[in-house]
């Protein structure tokens, strides 16, 4: 049975967090609002409205496109993408078709596989339709949003590979400070282009002439199980020797499969040309340099730090630099600044969470119990044996099978050591020496 | 003794300060004109009669509050306009003389209308128009077509026939059009009336609804230069709504064309605008218009631009294309109409435009007329480095009787006017004649934001003439 190989390129969808909206004035904090309550001519796409282009919107872009090491065009522009749809107040999204603001660009992955990008472009989001009691009501809060689009080059060969690309872009939009990327408030969403090929096309650089669109896809699991389900689905009609149609589907959890939603004809006809109502806009160098001088360090870049700098493992350094961790790093650094151990402080931090929210002395001080525990370790031999040669009964119990019975000489060993052991470490211990002694096997 | 309806707007403005009469005479009296006028004329879609009167007592009282010195701050108050329906005014319905878009009411004011309410300006209602501007006559009206109040048989011109007609009859004592490819200049000319067509970006579009977005430019209709002057000065600038409109700061105009003489003026006189075929009558008229600067002291210069049948072309693309575009908004779904309600030359542009823009034909359709597009453009600027300004037939006849043209509504007879467009510069049409006993009109191009330039010359023009101070007997 001939093997397929996977095609795959994600289209990551993410709310930019504004003031307005991306071409009105509306307040953009539209995520917990009554319906239609953030709208206005512009949005609602009334007769003889017109789009004013929002800079604070169009540089975050341009900071993602930085952090993420794409070109960014000098020379700019808006296009109208036309198609009919009830969530489309004027017929046509503005969005970025021939001079999107960011060209290329690649990030890494763990393993350092690189993820080459296509584009990053910005556009108005839709309205929101809801279907119900065979009615259709719109919302047209969303309408307007500004929205991000970043575009990878169909480069994942495999599922994991793409549900990581898709981890560190939020993990970059939080850090940048240019978004939420909430995934339950809609604020990032994924769409993945599936196609399968053979060994002999993967060599040969062939790509297939079909790809099969999952759309609006909101959560990293959701991504993961549509991907497998559709690899299957294409696998088996390529064993079948027929031609899987190039279509747009979407992610039935129920199912667990994914569904037709609409047969994508050969090329869309979107009818693109540059929106008419928005001047071209140019950059120069200054303004990029601006927007470089403003980056923050970036997770790769503090990992590496972390790394070098503390010596800390990759793991605990990647756990460090995400954007949600930015308040433990300050904690970290803070710490470490007073005089703290890096790697024990590390450790401590991400361990045990109540040492979170702890003072400097009262921190330390933990440290230092904790550092005492393991430098102990060597010292517990004698207590561990101790223990072990006056409680013949409870090992008698133990080989007979009542392992809880353990637990009694872990705390024999804690109330000998007045609590300076780690119980964990002990239980560990105790075991090995059991087994040693007694030529057991007690796990 | 002129009657109130028929005065300028600086006569009404100097009547009013002078407390000659009152903004309510000046209001009631242009109602009562539309009253009896009207039925023939048929400019009005809308007049909203309760306002006017309401606003005109408001004036009055504000007048009589601060006296002369409340026009420093308001330049037009009190005098009554109307407004070609394209433009968006709040709670007063708005269709652009379309079916589709019967009963809807804006929730929302546009900028221009904006600024004259502000200025004092009373609306007297909303003015018929080719629906959606398609056309050059008011025949594509969805709802009737507006008569020439020089001879009722015949159409006023388009798009914006029902503001022509309105002052030229007048009905009002100014009015506002729009222009996107000749849509203020031709029923100026045929109406016999002063229309400016602002440079692109001079004058907000926002709550203008698009037929062509980059070429619609609003702009006045008035009965002389001067008031042109004075209007052009309230509603243009910067707009914060509309990403397109000019940084440039808004000069005095009627102050600035005040002293200006047509000596040393070089105007360019195209050849292919001359020698084009065009009716004998009107040629006769604007060669003696043309005659006529030359004796006061312009210069006249043979020039030579690009033919204007590239023009036509690329502006059919370019328009057909952007309307396409720009009614897709109108699916159905809301507004109330089912796209059943299209007339069939919005359907006719529509269908043109999708084509033109369509995957596989826009290279050869869109892009290429864009591409000239650029070369009218540098055709325009090369002219200018030797002339002030270019003079030029604003039509190449006079109106044609209704109904005569069905099949392309004008279309053709735009063909003097798509230059300026495409190259988004500034052109005043005004009376330069009469040919078969109806208006003729001339024009002068200007390059971008020089409109003190043609206002000055055309201003000079009306000095030394009185083809401007004739109205029809209605």
């Amino acid at each position: 049975m001939t093997e397929y190989k996977l095609v795959l390129g994600l289209e990551v969808h993410i709310h930019l967090k504004t003031e307005t909206k991306m071409f009105c004035g509306c307040d953009s904090n539209i995520y917990e609002a009554e319906p239609n309550t953030h709208v206005c001519p512009v949005c609602l796409g009334l007769p003889g409205a017109l789009p004013v282009p929002n800079f604070e919107a169009i540089k975050k872009t341009q900071v993602l496109g930085l952090a993420l090491d794409s070109i960014l065009n000098k020379e700019s522009r808006f296009d109208r993408k036309h198609y009919f749809y009830p969530d489309l107040p004027k017929g046509f999204q503005i969005s970025q078709y021939k001079q999107p603001l960011c060209e290329g660009g690649e990030i890494e992955l763990d393993s350092g596989n690189k993820v080459s990008l296509e584009r990053i472009h910005l556009e108005e989001d839709t309205a929101k339709s809801f279907h119900e009691n065979g009615r259709t009501l719109i919302d047209f809060n969303k309408s307007g949003m500004p929205l991000v689009e970043i575009v990878t080059k169909p480069v994942f060969k495999t599922v994991g590979e793409s549900v990581e690309f898709c981890k560190k872009i939020q993990d970059l939009i939080i850090t940048l400070g240019i978004g939420d990327a909430d995934m339950e408030k809609g604020q990032m969403r994924l769409e993945a282009n599936i196609s399968l090929r053979t060994q002999e096309m993967e060599y040969n650089d062939i790509l297939p002439d079909y790809k099969v669109e999952i759309k609006n896809i909101n959560s990293f699991r959701f991504m993961e199980k549509a991907i497998i389900a559709e690899i299957k689905r294409q696998t088996e009609i390529l064993q079948k020797g027929n031609v899987v149609n190039q279509e747009n589907r979407g992610w039935d959890e129920r199912s667990g499969t994914t569904v037709s939603q609409r047969v994508k004809e050969e090329a869309h006809d979107y009818r693109y040309f540059p929106e008419p109502d928005i001047p071209l806009l140019y950059f120069d160098e200054k303004h990029i340099e601006e927007l470089k001088n403003s980056l923050p360090e970036l997770p790769q870049q503090k990992k590496t730090r972390l790394m070098t700098r503390y010596g800390l493992t990759a793991n605990i350094a990647t756990i460090l630099s995400t954007g949600y961790s930015f308040g433990l790093l300050k904690k970290f650094e803070g710490f470490v600044e007073s005089g703290l151990d890096p790697v024990k402080t590390a450790n401590i931090l991400i361990n045990k969470k109540e040492s979170r929210d702890m003072s400097f002395e009262e921190f330390e001080k933990l440290l230092n119990v904790s550092t005492n525990r393991i430098i102990n370790e060597k010292n517990l031999k004698n207590y561990l044996e101790e223990v072990v040669k006056n409680n013949r009964n409870i090992i008698n119990d133990i080989k007979g099978g009542k392992l809880s019975a353990i637990e009694f000489l872990v705390g024999q060993v804690m109330k000998n050591t007045k609590g300076q052991a780690d119980p964990v470490k002990v239980r560990e211990l105790l075991k090995s020496e059991i087994n040693k002694k007694f030529n057991t096997a007690i796990d | 003794m002129k009657k109130l309806n028929e005065l300028t707007v600086i006569e009404s403005i100097e009547g009013l300060k002078k407390g000659e009469f009152k903004c309510i005479d000046l209001v009631e009296t242009c109602l009562y004109v539309i009253k009896i006028r009207d039925p023939k004329i048929k400019a009005f879609l809308k007049v909203t009669e309760d306002s006017a009167i309401e606003n005109a007592n408001k004036a009055d009282k504000e007048i009589k509050l601060y006296g002369e010195k409340v026009f420093k701050e308001k330049p037009l108050l009190g005098i009554p306009y109307a407004c070609k329906d394209n433009f968006s005014t709040l709670g007063i319905e708005t269709t652009a003389s379309s079916k589709i878009l019967k009963g809807y009411i804006p929730p929302y004011e546009s900028t221009v209308t904006k600024k004259l309410a502000e200025a004092g300006a009373i609306l007297l209602g909303k003015t018929n128009m080719d629906a959606f501007a398609h056309g050059a006559s008011t025949e594509t009206s969805d709802f009737f077509t507006t008569h020439n109040p020089w001879d009722l048989e015949r159409v006023p011109g388009g798009s914006s026939g029902g503001s022509a007609a309105a002052v030229s009859a007048n009905m009002c004592i100014f009015a506002i059009g729009s222009d996107t490819g000749g849509s203020i200049r031709c029923p100026a000319s045929w109406s016999g009336i002063t229309g400016l067509k602002p440079t692109y970006g001079r004058v907000s579009r926002y709550g203008l609804i698009a037929m062509a977005s980059s070429t619609d430019s609003p702009g006045p209709m008035t009965k002389t230069v001067k008031d042109a002057a004075l209007v052009l000065k309230v509603i243009a600038g910067k707009d914060p709504f509309d990403a397109t409109t000019s940084n440039t700061e808004v000069p005095d105009y009627l102050e600035k064309i005040k002293n200006v003489s047509l000596k040393g003026l070089k105007i360019g006189k195209p050849r292919s605008y001359f020698e084009t075929e065009f009716e004998s009558g009107v040629k006769k008229a604007v060669l003696e218009s043309v005659e006529m600067l030359k004796e006061n002291g312009a210069e006249i210069i043979d020039i030579d631009l690009l033919d204007f049948k590239y023009s036509l072309a690329i502006y059919t693309i370019i328009q057909r294309s952007e309307v396409s575009s720009n009614l897709a908004r109108f699916d159905g779904i809301r507004f109330g109409h089912l796209r059943d309600h299209f007339g069939f030359e919005a359907r006719k542009r529509m269908m043109l435009g999708s084509y033109a823009l369509s995957s596989g034909y826009y290279d050869a359709y869109y892009s290429k007329a864009q591409k000239v597009r650029t070369l009218i453009i540098e055709d325009f600027k090369r002219a200018f480095e030797s002339v002030d300004l270019i003079i030029g037939p604003t039509m190449p006849s006079v109106a044609y009787k209704i109904g005569s043209k069905e099949d392309l509504y004008g279309e053709l007879t735009d063909t003097m006017q798509t230059p300026g467009s495409m190259a988004g510069l500034c052109v005043i049409a005004i009376p330069g004649g009469f040919s078969e006993g109806m208006p003729v009109g001339i024009q002068f191009i200007g390059e971008q934001l020089a409109e003190v330039k043609v206002l000055a010359a055309a201003h000079a023009f009306q000095e030394i003439t009185d083809f401007h101070k004739k109205f029809p007997e209605v």
